[in-house]
């Protein structure tokens, strides 16, 4: 005996115009606004300082929605892939579902078990989500821009929030502080589970931190810069994504990044079959969710350094010239710095961004979880060689002056892929071997005499 | 057990693909794929309930599922329970509570004047259509059981009788295997009608 009145709010919200319409009118009035108080945000527009505020809001409010976007996205593929529909009751297609688990977090029972290390309980969540949020700093969103009513020789403003030097490696460094979100969860939470959970983060980014250090390395050897930007306007300009040129390094990269971010096939700290929940087994209500977000916050910010390092950031298409002139100085066309173009290179990087997620989905419901011998065995037999290999090589090669040219450095990637992989297939223990195959384990002897 | 019953299976041994995994991912990704961009076997797997609905197809289906239950009547119309204590016997909930009183009918000696299932206990193994020796108890092909509070599922003698009333066309009465206590002199009077074809 369902009330209609709840009956006809839902099938209301189940109709894709009424969706539809909503949205639109919507967009129409924040268009509107936009319009109407332009003369007031105008200055803020001009100066990089206060547009790197605005863009770093703006990114803000498109990623944390994204994120929610994301986990209906998951749950939809893994429907999908399991012959299955997926959330479809709330809203058209289902689309409206992560407003109902907002709401449901948001009011459930927040609990804090009785003996947890209180403060760091309550830190471990917030760390997680703040530090995956930190990474989008440094994400060249879109190029430069310079407003139309600017003069043509005012300097172009970059769309990124911070332009640093250390560039990626600022991202690798707080990439490695979001395992302390999830060893601190698992340390403070006083649970057994909780507790294996954060040990098998910890090893596990120790191991997977050195291949991609390794793969990147070999990305500055190539480009000669951190900054991101740069990176982004090297493969734009040349039309030679770093994918061409490096397909190794880029898979190297891939690997690393679905183990940082803890998901399939190495989600081991969260393995609900064998650790209950792993760290955050005993969260509960918005805590939860803040882990749950910062999970693929990090899926985001890891795409996102993807496209940039290896896809070619905004750029719309691969072999083709992007971006004319020597590097340093902004070619007024209007493919690089109008504020049309922005919004269009924008989109391109999000697109670019969303495809990888979806690879993210597809692997993680494709493939069963390793093992954790073999995933140690993974990092430390078989990436971090392939990724020592690479760097020589490319050292070599910047040491004869080819290493910008691509085509060498295909082949070399393609010859020392095909002797990982040569030497993988003739090994006698693979890197997913059965258990039986292996060695068996030293075991200590027993300690003998008394108990003290 | 001799040597020879033992039999002695050697896992296969992984092929070159197998062991470099990497052909293996590409090839699990096609499966998942393929499964992806199936619409027509997702809308063939999936019931979507509230819109669609599992048809009991077949009298075997009908007469097997165990659904909420029913209190049967009597051709007479008079409620069939002797409330002879045997269903809440076998119970392994504990859901059936029963109080009985004198039968003010000639056939039997029994009657239950209360006779109240816990619909929120019971775990719909069957049992008590199994040891009821009068088929008075039975269980419905209805599965729609849903209620506001604690108390309101837990039914009662009218209720129960009420169910029968609405499933009979669906799923009749079996012919009782007891008719008789020998109170009539062998004239049961406790005889249903055989089985007739019945449709969902």
């Amino acid at each position: 005996m369902l009330d209609p009145t709840i009956r006809r709010i839902e099938s209301t919200l189940r109709n894709p115009w009424v969706l539809l319409s909503a949205g639109a009118v919507l967009l129409a009035i924040l268009l509107a606004v936009l319009v109407a108080t332009f003369p007031l945000y105008r200055p803020v527009l001009e100066s990089q300082f206060s547009f790197s505020l605005l863009v770093m809001a703006v990114m803000l409010f498109v990623i944390l929605n994204g994120t929610a976007l994301c986990i209906l996205a998951e749950r939809k593929v893994a429907a999908f892939t399991q012959d299955r529909f997926g959330p479809n009751r709330v809203g058209f297609w289902g689309l409206l579902q992560p407003i109902a688990d907002g709401l449901k977090f948001l009011l459930k029972e927040d609990i804090i078990p009785a003996r947890v290390d209180r403060p760091l309980y309550l830190l471990a969540p917030t760390l997680s989500l703040v530090v995956s949020l930190l990474g989008f700093a440094i994400i060249p969103w879109a190029g430069y821009v310079r407003w139309p009513w600017l003069p043509a020789d005012a300097p172009p403003l970059t769309t990124q929030v911070a332009n640093l030097n250390v560039g990626f490696l600022y991202l690798v460094a707080v990439g490695a502080v979001g395992v302390y979100g999830v060893v601190l969860a698992g340390y403070a939470s006083n649970n057994k589970y909780a507790f294996y959970g954060g040990m098998r983060a910890a090893a596990q980014m120790m191991s997977y931190e050195l291949p991609l250090g390794l793969a990147l390395l070999v990305l500055l050897l190539t480009t000669g810069t951190l900054r991101l930007d740069e990176i982004v306007r090297q493969q734009a300009a040349t039309g030679t994504w770093y994918v061409f040129a490096h397909p190794l390094a880029f898979f190297l990269v891939l690997v690393t990044a679905f183990a940082e971010t803890n998901r399939a096939p190495f989600d081991l700290p969260e393995a609900e079959q064998e650790l209950v929940g792993g760290y955050h087994t005993e969260y509960s209500a918005m805590k939860f969710a803040m882990f749950f977000l910062a999970e693929y916050a990090h899926m985001i910010t890891n795409s996102a350094l993807i496209v940039a390092l290896f896809f070619g950031g905004w750029a719309p298409l691969p072999f083709v010239s992007w971006y004319s002139e020597t590097s340093g100085v902004i070619d007024p066309t209007w493919w690089n710095v109008s504020w049309g173009a922005m919004l269009l290179k924008l989109a391109i990087y999000l697109t670019k961004v969303a495809l990888f997620i979806g690879l993210y989905m597809l692997i993680r419901w494709t493939i069963p979880r390793f093992r954790f011998d073999q995933l140690l065995r993974i990092a430390w037999q078989g990436l971090v060689p392939a990724g020592i290999g690479l760097l020589t090589v490319t050292a070599l090669l910047a040491y004869a002056g080819w290493h910008r040219n691509a085509a060498v450095t295909l082949v070399a990637n393609v010859l020392i892929l095909l002797v990982c992989l040569r030497a993988a297939a003739r090994s006698r223990r693979p890197v997913t071997a059965r258990q039986e195959d292996l060695p068996p384990i030293d075991v200590a002897p027993p300690i003998t005499g008394q108990h003290p | 057990m001799r040597d020879e019953d033992v039999l002695i299976l050697k896992e296969p041994e992984l092929t070159p693909a197998e062991r470099l995994y990497l052909p293996q991912i590409l090839d699990g990704m096609r499966t998942t794929l393929r499964h992806m961009f199936n619409v027509r076997r997702r809308q063939s797997t999936v019931c979507q309930y509230p819109e669609q609905r599992r048809e009991l197809t077949g009298q075997m289906r009908i007469a097997n599922y165990r659904g909420v239950h029913r209190l049967n009547k009597d051709p007479d119309g008079r409620i069939a329970c002797v409330a002879c204590f045997m269903c809440s016997s076998a119970c392994p909930a504990h859901c059936i509570h029963i109080e009985a009183g004198e039968s003010p009918w000639p056939d039997r000696e029994k009657y239950p004047i209360r006779f109240d299932i816990d619909e929120l206990r019971c775990i719909y193994c069957g049992m008590c259509e199994e040891a009821c020796p009068v088929d008075a108890i039975e269980l419905t092909p209805h599965y729609e059981l849903v209620g506001c509070s604690r108390e309101e599922m837990i039914f009662d003698k009218e209720k129960l009788l009420q169910i029968y009333e609405e499933t009979k066309h669906i799923k009749p009465r079996k012919n009782p295997p007891i008719t008789d206590y020998g109170l009539t002199g062998g004239q049961s009077r406790d005889v249903a009608q055989p089985n007739v074809e019945s449709k969902l």
